[in-house]
């Protein structure tokens, strides 16, 4: 035997469930009075460096149908490539954006709308860059661990192509599920759960 | 032992046969809602290293008292008051400053305040439903309540929930973030849900079950429960002679 190497294990997920807004944007769902503002929104304020930017997202599920009860959080760099995070190691990020998003799908349509500035580029590990992205994480009532996936800019065809998460993906006919096409400002993202056009989700 | 500077490596690999999968057909909604192909690894970048990070000044004065939060003057939420407290801690056992920890409950009667519960139980004027709270230097978190109800829900024809408290974490890395529940020691309703039993290994489960901590308890006012919640781990990396974070 040799020594043990006392390690814990991390908590077991479960579902966010149906009523997750109660916990994370009360204010949404009219619970009113607890906290001023629920937290996550808005992304940019007028001082906020860089090209705004609008992204509209919905989630579908294995029928097609778009999820009415989903709530996505947003994590991105700032307009120069840097996040606002202690365990950002390169410079300090515009203090006029935090960087994180917590979005609510609209309970009727299954939309989500949010402004934010289009991210700078960040570094793989090796050092080669990698294309403009949003990070994102996905719970709702009927996935049991929050799934994290990311965003990737439909006008950076360039970058993408260079993309060192994306062009390592083996199936490459895929990498369409991760870039929002732009239209004027907006970029129109749309996440299928299952089916053929399922989403790549990371195991990161 | 704490950490001078922030940490910068990436973290330990989720062991994802102690989550539940994302396909289990026990828990009917997960079935059109599970991603059927596996998911993509990668070596963890800044996106993934980096996570935001909130100050106390975000919190109200009773944001971590739901028996008053959402109460009427001179009132209090219905219901046995508890304590539930504890640390977050990750895998190495460091206990993690700074984190965000919200939770949403059902009332005692089990009916939460949302427009989708049409459960019978009723409403209590007193009672909103959600807290929060920032972790101290050494990762400790609590907060005051009641014990909230079982209660029905549509999977099978008769399937209920035992009584726990939603939790959210952030960690200091954006893939720390975590959802859980929080089940109450010696329910035997536990063992009987299809949400819980998503979950394949028996000590996974036993990882959310708080403990009854009778020293805890603040007599004649509230009994204590203890919940740890641990995150993923971080590798760490060779900084002036020390490994960063051991
Ligand atoms: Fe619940």
């Amino acid at each position: 035997m040799a020594q043990q190497l006392g390690r814990l294990k991390e908590s077991a997920s479960q579902t966010a469930g149906p009523y997750v807004h109660i916990g994370l944007t009360p204010n949404f769902c009219d619970i009113s009075g607890i906290y001023p503002e629920d937290l996550g929104q808005p992304l940019v304020n007028d001082k906020t460096k860089g090209e705004r930017v609008a992204v509209v997202m919905r989630i579908f599920d294995g029928t097609g149908t778009p999820l009415k009860d989903v709530l996505v959080e947003t994590w991105q760099a700032d307009a120069e490539g840097l996040y606002n995070s202690p365990s950002e190691t390169r410079g300090a990020a515009d203090p006029n954006f935090q960087g994180w998003g917590r979005f609510p799908s609209n309970m009727e349509t299954g939309e989500i709308r949010f402004e934010t500035v289009k991210p700078g580029r960040v570094p793989f590990p090796d050092g080669r860059m990698m294309a403009p992205h949003i990070s994102l994480w996905i719970v709702a009532r009927g996935i049991n661990l929050g799934l994290s996936t990311r965003m990737y800019f439909g006008d950076e065809a360039k970058a993408n192509d260079a993309d060192p998460v994306l062009t390592r993906l083996e199936h490459q006919n895929r990498i369409a599920t991760l870039i929002a096409p732009r239209d004027g400002d907006t970029y129109t993202f749309d996440i299928h759960l299952q089916g053929d056009r399922e989403t790549v989700f990371f195991d990161i | 032992m704490r950490n001078d500077r922030p940490e910068t490596g990436g973290f330990f690999q989720r062991d994802r046969l102690w989550h539940p999968p994302a396909l289990t057909p026990g828990y009917k909604t997960s079935v059109v809602r599970s991603p059927q192909r596996a998911p993509i690894a990668f070596p963890h970048t800044l996106s993934e290293v980096t996570g935001p990070t909130f100050g106390r000044q975000i919190l109200g004065e009773l944001d971590n008292d739901l028996t008053l939060n959402y109460a009427r003057p001179g009132e209090s939420a219905m219901g046995p008051r508890i304590i539930v407290y504890g640390r977050v801690l990750d895998e190495r056992g460091v206990g993690m400053s700074n984190v965000l920890v919200e939770f949403w409950q059902a009332n005692a009667g089990g009916r939460y305040r949302h427009k989708k519960d049409g459960y019978l139980a009723p409403l209590d004027p007193n009672f909103g439903g959600c807290g929060r709270t920032i972790t101290d230097e050494d990762g400790n978190y609590a907060f005051r309540t009641i014990m909230p109800g079982a209660y029905p829900w549509p999977n099978g024809i008769n399937d209920w929930r035992p009584a726990h408290i939603h939790f959210s974490v952030f960690g200091h890395g954006f893939v720390q973030r975590l959802i859980t529940q929080m089940y109450f020691e010696g329910d035997p309703m536990i063992w009987q849900c299809p949400i819980v039993a998503t979950i394949p290994d028996r000590r996974a489960v036993e990882g959310l079950i708080a403990a009854l901590d009778m020293q805890a308890t603040v007599p004649m006012d509230a009994r204590a429960y203890k919940f740890d919640i641990v995150l993923r781990g971080r590798r760490s990396t060779l900084f002036e002679n020390r490994l960063e974070g051991n």
